[in-house]
C-alpha cells in the first residue's frame, strides 16, 4: 500500500480516485517506459508547428513591409498621408504578442491535458523534467508559439530514448536557436562576414550564448571541467546552426532545398571555417558535422553524467540527494551509453526513493496538477495557468536559461503557503459538490494519511473546507 | 413521507406527473415577497447568540461563558442578545425580528458536512435528498420569471436541483474564512517548517488588517443581495452563506467578529432593500449547536439544539419563540448540549407558507418532508 502510494505521487503526478492500490508499484512503473505515447490524443489538438510558424512568417512581413514604408517616407519618397506607421507598428507587435499569448495558452492547456490524462504519469513527470532542464523561457511573438513546441517535439520523443538524441534535438530546435541567441550567431571568418565585410557588420558576430549555456546546464555541469576557451571554440563551431527564414540576415538561398522555413537549419556561408580545439580535443569536421560531433562528446563526458545524475536524483530522492544514488545513476548512463531509461531503472529501484517520509516539497506546477488529478479535470487548464502564475511557477517562462528550481527553499515560505491556502478554497469551493475530502483523503493518500490530517478534515465546518485543508495538509504538499 | 419529486422522478407513468401538475399551479402566485437564507456554516453557538440569562442554571452552565452576554440587549426578562448585534437589537426593538431558540433540524450527530446536508436539503437522513429545499421551493414559485440566486462562487446544496437557480460572487474572492485559517494551523501543528511558515503568514495577515477587509466584504455581499432583490425582475428567493463559526478555540474574540460581521450583513439588507424590506423574511440558521460548557481551549464543542434568527418587515417580531428545556445537567441532550425542542424544518415550513401563501400541507409534502407536526411559528407573518 504504501509503495502504492509512493509510486504515484513521487515518481507519478498524483494519484486519481480509486488508483491508490497499484498490485505491483514498481512494475506498473518500469511498465510506463515502454507504454509511454510521446503524442497522444491529448496532444493533436494543440496548434500545429505550420501554422504557428506560418503565423510569425505573417507577422514578420507585415513588420517588415511597415519597416519599409517608414524609411522611405523618411527618405522623402511618400507623404506622410497614408496614416502613422509607428502607429501601425505598435499595433502590429501589440497584436502578434496578444495571439501570441493566445497560442501559448492553447499549448499549455495541451500540456495540462496530458497530465491529467495521462496512463503514464511517471513518465510525464519526466517530461515535465527534462523541459526544464532544457529550460527556455518565453517570451514576445515568436517564442510564446514556438516554447511549448519544443518540449512535443524534441524532448517528448525523447524522453524514452537516449540523452544525445534528446541533447541534439533540443540545440536544433527553433526555439532553443531563439531564445539563447544561436539563430543570429556568426563566424567571424565566415564567407557570409568576409563578403560583407565594412557594410552590414552592425551586431552580427559570434553569440557564445547556446554554447555557454549547453556546457553550463545541459551537459557538463558548472564545475564541469570547461574554461573560457572551450566556450568559445564550441560557439564557433555551432556558427551556421540556424532557423530557415527567420532572421532577416540569413536569406533562404543559404539553405537546401530540404530545409523547412522556420525549421533548423544548417547555414554554410555563416560557419567558422577551420578546426576547433576544446577540452583537450580537436575537430576537424566541416559544416555541421563539427558541432554534431561535440555535442556527442559533451553528452558522452563523465560530468555530463554526473550532473544529470545529481538533478535526477535530486527530483526523485530529496533536495540533498544521496552520493551513493548518484553513484549508481551516473555509471548506468555511462554503461549504456546515455540510455535514459537505464537511469529510470536506477530510480525504480532504489531504496532511496522508496522512503515512506516525503522527500520532496511539490512545486506549485506538481501541486496543481496532483490537485486537479484529484478532483477531475473541469476548467483545470485555465486555471492551472493561473495558479501557477500566482504561486511564482508560470509554465514555459522561468525567467533563466537553468529553469526552476527543485528545492523546497524556493518554494515554502509564509508568502506561499498563504498563497497555497488561498487557492486551495478557491479551487475547493468550486469541486465541494462533487466530492467528499473524508472519503478522498485516504484514497489519495492510503497510509501516509495521518490520523491528526483525517480528523482535522473529518471535523471541517463544510464540505469546501474539508477538501481545502487535505489539498493543503503536510501529506498533500509534498511527496 | 411522499416526496414528490421523487415521486415525479421515478413516476413510470407520464401521467401521473400530469396529475400532479395542475395541483401545483394552484400554488403558484405572482408574489412581491422576497426571501433571504443565510446559513452560518460551522455551527454557531446558539447560546452566545441568544443567552439564556434569566434561567437560574446560566452561570453554572456556562462558567467562563457567562459574562461573554455582559452588555447585550435584553430581549426580555430571560434572554439576552449577543452585544456584536446592535443593529439586530434595533430591528428586534421595533418588531422587525424574533427568535427561535432550541430548534434544530432532524439531524442528531455531529458532522458538519451531514448537519449542513440536511440543513439544507431538509432530509431526514444526510444525502437522502438531492435538492435543495429553496430549489423545491423556487419550482413551487415558478410563476415567477426571475431565477433563485446564490450569493456564492458556486451553487449552495440548499438551491441546487431542478428549477432555475444562479449564484453571483463579488468579483474579488474573499480571504480564506477565518475557521480554515485556524484549521490549517492545526493541520501544521506537528509540522515544523509548515508551522513556522503559517504562523508568519498569519501574523503578516493579521497586521495588514486583512480579518478587517474580509469583514467589511461580507457586509459588501449584503448590499449586493440587496441590490438584486430590489430589482423587480430580479430574483424573489436568495441565500448566502458565512463561514467562521466552530469555535473550538478562542471563542469569544472570534465569535465577537463573526456576529459583528452577521450584524452588519444583516443591516446592510436592512438599508438596501429600504421599501422591500416590508415584504421581505429573512432566516439565519445553523447547522447544529454547541456543546452549553466551554471545553478547555476557552472555545465549544459540536452540538444539538440550536437558535433560529428571523428578521423583516413582514414579521411580527419583538419576541424569542422557545419551549425552554433548561440548563440542569438533565436537561440536556446527552448530558451536554442543548435539547432541542422544536423544529427547524417545521419552523421554516411554517414561515415560509405564510409568508408566501402557499398551502401548508402541500408545502410541508413537497418541500420540507422532515417538518414536524407542531406548529412552530403560527400567525407570525403579516399577509
Amino acid at each position: 500500500m504504501t509503495e502504492s502510494v509512493i509510486a504515484l505521487n513521487r515518481f507519478g503526478l498524483g494519484a486519481r480516485p480509486g488508483e491508490s492500490d497499484l498490485r505491483a508499484p514498481r512494475q506498473w512503473l518500469a511498465d510506463q517506459l515502454d507504454a509511454f505515447d510521446p503524442s497522444p490524443a491529448a496532444l493533436r489538438n494543440a496548434p500545429s508547428r505550420e501554422l504557428l510558424t506560418g503565423e510569425i512568417f505573417d507577422y514578420r512581413a507585415e513588420i517588415s513591409e511597415l519597416t519599409r514604408q517608414r524609411r522611405e517616407r523618411r527618405r522623402g519618397e511618400r507623404t506622410s498621408s497614408e496614416g502613422n506607421v509607428d502607429a501601425q507598428l505598435m499595433d502590429t507587435r501589440r497584436m502578434a504578442n496578444r495571439s501570441g499569448r493566445a497560442r501559448h495558452r492553447e499549448l499549455i492547456n495541451a500540456r495540462v491535458r496530458m497530465a491529467l490524462t495521462t496512463s503514464t504519469p511517471f513518465a510525464e513527470r519526466l517530461v515535465h523534467f527534462w523541459t526544464n532542464h532544457f529550460a527556455i523561457s518565453v517570451n514576445g511573438p515568436e517564442l510564446l508559439r514556438l516554447g511549448g513546441l519544443m518540449e512535443f517535439d524534441a524532448i517528448r520523443p525523447n524522453v524514452m530514448g537516449r540523452f544525445h538524441d534528446m541533447l541534439l534535438a533540443v540545440t536544433r530546435d527553433p526555439a532553443m536557436l531563439l531564445y539563447l541567441n544561436q539563430a543570429r550567431s556568426i563566424g567571424p571568418n565566415s564567407p557570409f562576414t568576409q563578403r560583407g565585410r565594412g557594410r552590414r557588420r552592425r551586431e552580427m558576430g559570434l553569440n557564445e550564448n547556446l554554447a555557454r549555456e549547453i556546457m553550463e546546464l545541459h551537459t557538463l555541469g558548472v564545475d564541469g571541467g570547461y574554461s573560457q576557451a572551450d566556450v568559445t571554440e564550441f560557439a564557433r563551431a555551432l556558427t551556421g546552426w540556424t532557423i530557415a527564414g527567420l532572421v532577416r540576415a540569413v536569406p533562404d538561398r543559404m539553405f537546401d532545398t530540404s530545409v523547412q522555413p522556420g525549421g533548423f537549419g544548417f547555414a554554410e556561408s555563416l560557419h567558422e571555417p577551420g578546426a576547433r580545439r576544446l577540452m583537450g580535443r580537436t575537430y576537424a569536421q566541416s559544416g555541421r558535422a563539427q558541432a554534431e560531433a561535440i555535442l556527442a562528446d559533451l553528452a558522452a563526458h563523465p560530468s555530463t553524467a554526473r550532473h544529470l545524475a545529481t538533478k535526477l536524483a535530486r527530483h526523485f530522492a530529496g533536495d540533498e540527494p544521496p552520493a551513493a544514488l548518484i553513484d549508481r545513476l551516473a555509471s548506468a548512463y555511462r554503461n549504456s551509453g546515455g540510455d535514459l531509461p537505464a537511469m529510470y531503472r536506477v530510480l525504480i529501484d532504489a531504496e532511496e526513493c522508496w522512503v515512506e517520509a516525503p522527500l520532496k516539497f511539490k512545486t506549485p506546477w506538481e501541486w496543481t496538477i496532483s490537485t486537479f488529478r484529484a478532483l477531475g479535470e473541469r476548467g483545470a487548464g485555465q486555471l492551472t495557468r493561473r495558479f501557477v502564475n500566482e504561486m511564482g511557477q508560470p509554465t514555459w517562462r522561468p525567467g533563466s536559461p537553468a529553469g526552476f528550481d527543485d528545492v523546497a527553499d524556493s518554494w515554502t515560505g509564509a508568502a506561499a503557503l498563504a498563497s497555497r491556502v488561498e487557492i486551495a478554497q478557491r479551487v475547493a469551493e468550486v469541486s465541494r459538490d462533487r466530492i467528499d475530502a473524508r472519503t478522498l483523503a485516504p484514497q489519495l493518500l492510503g497510509t501516509m494519511l495521518s490520523s491528526r490530517t483525517a480528523r482535522i478534515i473529518a471535523g471541517a465546518e463544510s464540505a469546501d473546507q474539508g477538501l481545502a485543508l487535505l489539498l493543503v495538509s503536510p501529506e498533500f504538499l509534498r511527496r | 413521507m411522499i416526496d414528490r419529486r421523487r415521486f415525479l422522478r421515478n413516476g413510470a407513468a407520464g401521467a401521473a406527473s400530469l396529475v400532479f401538475l395542475p395541483h401545483i399551479a394552484c400554488a403558484q402566485a405572482e408574489t412581491d415577497r422576497r426571501l433571504v437564507f443565510i446559513i452560518l456554516r460551522g455551527a454557531a453557538d446558539a447560546l452566545s447568540m441568544v443567552a439564556p440569562t434569566g434561567d437560574p442554571q446560566y452561570e453554572t452552565a456556562r462558567r467562563d461563558f457567562a459574562g461573554h452576554s455582559e452588555g447585550g440587549a435584553r430581549l426580555d426578562s430571560f434572554f439576552t442578545l449577543h452585544p456584536a448585534l446592535a443593529e439586530t437589537a434595533r430591528l428586534y426593538a421595533s418588531g422587525d425580528a424574533a427568535i427561535f431558540h432550541a430548534v434544530a433540524s432532524a439531524y442528531r450527530d455531529r458532522s458538519h458536512f451531514d448537519g449542513q446536508n440536511i440543513l439544507e436539503t431538509a432530509g431526514t437522513t444526510p444525502y437522502g435528498l438531492r435538492d435543495g429545499w429553496m430549489n423545491r421551493l423556487a419550482g413551487l414559485l415558478s410563476g415567477q420569471q426571475a431565477e433563485a440566486l446564490a450569493l456564492s462562487s458556486n451553487m449552495p446544496m440548499v438551491l441546487r436541483g431542478e428549477a432555475e437557480a444562479s449564484s453571483y460572487a463579488p468579483s474579488r474572492l474573499p480571504e480564506p474564512d477565518v475557521g480554515l485559517l485556524s484549521r490549517v494551523a492545526m493541520l501544521y501543528e506537528g509540522d515544523e517548517e509548515l508551522h513556522a511558515d503559517w504562523e508568519q503568514a498569519t501574523e503578516t495577515r493579521e497586521l495588514a488588517g486583512d480579518v478587517e477587509g474580509a469583514r467589511r466584504g461580507e457586509a459588501a455581499t449584503g448590499e449586493l443581495a440587496a441590490r438584486f432583490l430590489s430589482d423587480p425582475e430580479g430574483p424573489r428567493i436568495a441565500a448566502m452563506e458565512m463561514g467562521g463559526w466552530d469555535t473550538h478555540r478562542d471563542q469569544r474574540r472570534r465569535l465577537n467578529r463573526r456576529f459583528e460581521a452577521l450584524d452588519a450583513v444583516l443591516a446592510a439588507l436592512h438599508s438596501g432593500l429600504g421599501p422591500i424590506w416590508s415584504n421581505t423574511l429573512v432566516i439565519v440558521a445553523t447547522e447544529f449547536g454547541r456543546t452549553v460548557r466551554p471545553n478547555g481551549t476557552q472555545g465549544s464543542d459540536h452540538g444539538t439544539g440550536s437558535a433560529a434568527l428571523v428578521l423583516g418587515g413582514a414579521l411580527r417580531g419583538g419576541s424569542v419563540v422557545a419551549d425552554w428545556p433548561g440548563l440542569r445537567p438533565a436537561d440536556l441532550f446527552e448530558g451536554r448540549d442543548l435539547q432541542p425542542t422544536r423544529s427547524l424544518d417545521r419552523l421554516f415550513a411554517d414561515l415560509v407558507a405564510d409568508h408566501f401563501a402557499i398551502e401548508p400541507g402541500l408545502l410541508r409534502r413537497t418541500v420540507f418532508p422532515a417538518a414536524g407536526t407542531t406548529p412552530v411559528a403560527n400567525g407570525l407573518i403579516q399577509t
